[in-house]
């Protein structure tokens, strides 16, 4: 027997088991399942409000969730072992699992007080405990290889929007992580700026074994390169596939009405 | 947020403005007390004013490490600490500087703790502000965007390194104006440390008053000093401002 494929067979890196999330009376993630193998590069899609900045919000540890479990690599993330089961995890242990997992922000949320480089100086220096020098260098070939080598000493005010977004992707990759989380990255950037940011994340995406989870509605972004490709509609996935199977062929009702609105606003 | 963009570079014209009216007013009673209790007043006074100064500068120090120490336990300390710091703010914005200078000064002996007027004047006046001070500290913390803190927490930073690097320096620039005004507020609230003793500006003008009885330049000369103190404080908070708001928004225009 050697049926399965090797991700199956492996720990998957991230995996959602029935998790719940809930504001008063508004469900927001609605038992979702979900698993993503290490490296795998995920697209979610979906309408507005179907839940998916709260996907990678709870995966951030940003958000508590109301039921099921988040698990890393194996490990819980919002829950710890103790005795036979699972208690909620305290502050250390939501550090440690949160040390594992990078976020890019729609809004960049750069600190506009300090420069590029001490954007992506800051954390590595109080977190990861790096000296001055380390992570001035760390934080400068980063910066170089998303193209602003010639910014180090920009505050974010003398950035162009696509130019702030990719020291906030800088920023998120000082701290080592092995999950990427990008939520509608390019979503406000003028039209013009967005390649210069998918660029980067194309060439992350090739050359790092880096597991990433995109929220996104650059339709031919994800088709070209996703591995696979999430639709999420009310808190569930309702569709998922290759992007070839979703785009291509899609099942779902509710997934064909997507895509032919979004098909329509290009 | 849009409004301190425009503070920072708004503000040298007004400032210029303002230095010209500190000086020509300084100089305008300088030259009209020269001819009148100059000469006999000034020196006298000009010791009030020391002592004035010196509760004013112990004061605006205690007003903000109290608000600093209060705001934050708040915000983010444990319950008991919390409660203890509102009851502070309310204690101290709810009854008078007067009150809480008679306190310091008469009744806590009675408790077996003696102040020295100059420690009990500081202590009251800087706590009295102090309160106020935290509530304009609350507010502009609370302004900074919720986006900072998230940003903050996904590299995994602390809460505190998070407040101190990221957050308070950035709350900072909007504290400053307001904070300018509770220094003038201070300020001038300082003459009520003549009623524990101490021989301010506004006890030596009484004083002088009273022997001499020359009224109009005695209080002219005051009047005087007292503004160019508090035109002081504000062209310092100006320069303060621009300084830091040059930080905060570096070359906005540079694109
Ligand atoms: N802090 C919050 N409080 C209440 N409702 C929220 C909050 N955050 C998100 N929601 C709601 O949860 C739903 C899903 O939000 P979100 O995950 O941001 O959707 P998406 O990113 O797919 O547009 C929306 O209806 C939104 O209004
Ligand atoms: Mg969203």
């Amino acid at each position: 027997m050697n049926e399965s494929p090797a991700s199956s067979s492996e720990t998957p890196m991230v995996r959602f088991e029935r998790v719940s999330k809930r504001y008063g009376a508004l469900t927001v993630l609605d038992q979702l399942d979900l698993d993503v193998a290490s490296g795998e590069k995920v697209a979610i899609i979906g309408p507005s409000g179907s839940g998916k900045t709260t996907v990678l919000r709870v995966l951030m540890a940003l958000e508590r969730i109301d039921d099921g479990v988040i698990h890393i690599d194996g490990e819980p993330l919002t829950h710890m072992p103790q005795g036979d089961g699972l208690v909620p995890a305290d502050a250390r242990h939501l550090r440690k699992m949160r040390s594992h997992i990078g976020m890019v922000f729609q809004h960049f949320n750069l600190f506009p007080h300090m420069s590029a480089v001490q954007n992506c100086m800051e954390a590595p220096m109080s977190v990861l405990g790096l000296g001055k020098e380390e992570a001035h260098t760390r934080a400068a070939e980063l910066l170089t290889m998303v193209g602003l080598a010639d910014k180090l000493d920009h505050h974010p005010a003398q950035l162009s929007g696509g130019q702030q977004q990719r020291v906030a992707i800088a920023r998120a990759l000082a701290m080592r992580p092995r999950v990427m989380l990008f939520d509608e990255v390019t979503s406000a950037l003028d039209p013009e700026l967005c390649g210069e940011v998918l660029n980067v994340i194309r060439e992350l995406g090739s050359a790092h074994q880096l597991t990433m989870l995109m929220v996104t509605h650059q339709m031919g972004f994800a088709r070209e390169f996703a591995d696979r490709v999430c639709f999420f509609d009310a808190g569930r996935i309702a569709e998922q596939g290759s992007p070839e199977e979703l785009f291509g062929n899609p099942q779902h009702e509710r997934t064909q009405q997507f895509l032919r609105a979004v098909m329509e606003a290009i | 947020m849009p409004a301190n963009r425009t503070g920072p570079t708004g503000s040298s014209p007004a400032a210029g403005a303002l230095a010209a009216v500190a000086i020509l007013g300084f100089a305008g009673g300088l030259l009209v007390s020269s001819f009148a209790g100059f000469r006999d007043f000034l020196p006298e006074l000009l010791r009030g004013a020391a002592t004035t100064v010196q509760v004013a500068a112990g004061g605006s120090l205690v007003a903000v490490v109290a608000a600093l120490l209060a705001t934050t336990a708040r915000l983010y300390a444990p319950l008991p600490l919390r409660w203890l710091a509102v009851a502070y703010v309310e204690l101290f914005r709810g009854t008078s500087a007067l009150v809480q200078l008679f306190w310091l000064f008469f009744v806590l002996p009675m408790l077996g703790i003696s102040l020295s007027p100059m420690t009990a004047g500081i202590a009251a006046l800087g706590l009295n502000i102090g309160a106020y001070g935290s509530e304009v500290m609350r507010g502009a913390i609370e302004a900074v965007p919720r986006g900072q803190w998230e940003a903050a927490s996904a590299l995994n930073l602390g809460r505190f390194r998070t407040l101190r690097r990221i957050v308070l320096p950035q709350a900072f620039v909007a504290m400053i104006p307001p904070w300018g005004n509770l220094f003038i507020e201070l300020l001038k609230a300082t003459s009520l440390v003549s009623l524990i003793t101490l021989s301010d500006l506004a006890f030596k003008a009484q004083q002088l008053n009273q022997t001499t009885l020359r009224t109009v330049e005695i209080f002219g000369i005051v009047l005087l000093i007292y503004l160019a103190l508090s035109l002081l404080v504000t062209l310092a908070m100006r320069a303060l401002e621009r300084r830091a708001g040059r930080r905060l928004l570096r070359g906005k225009e540079a694109r």
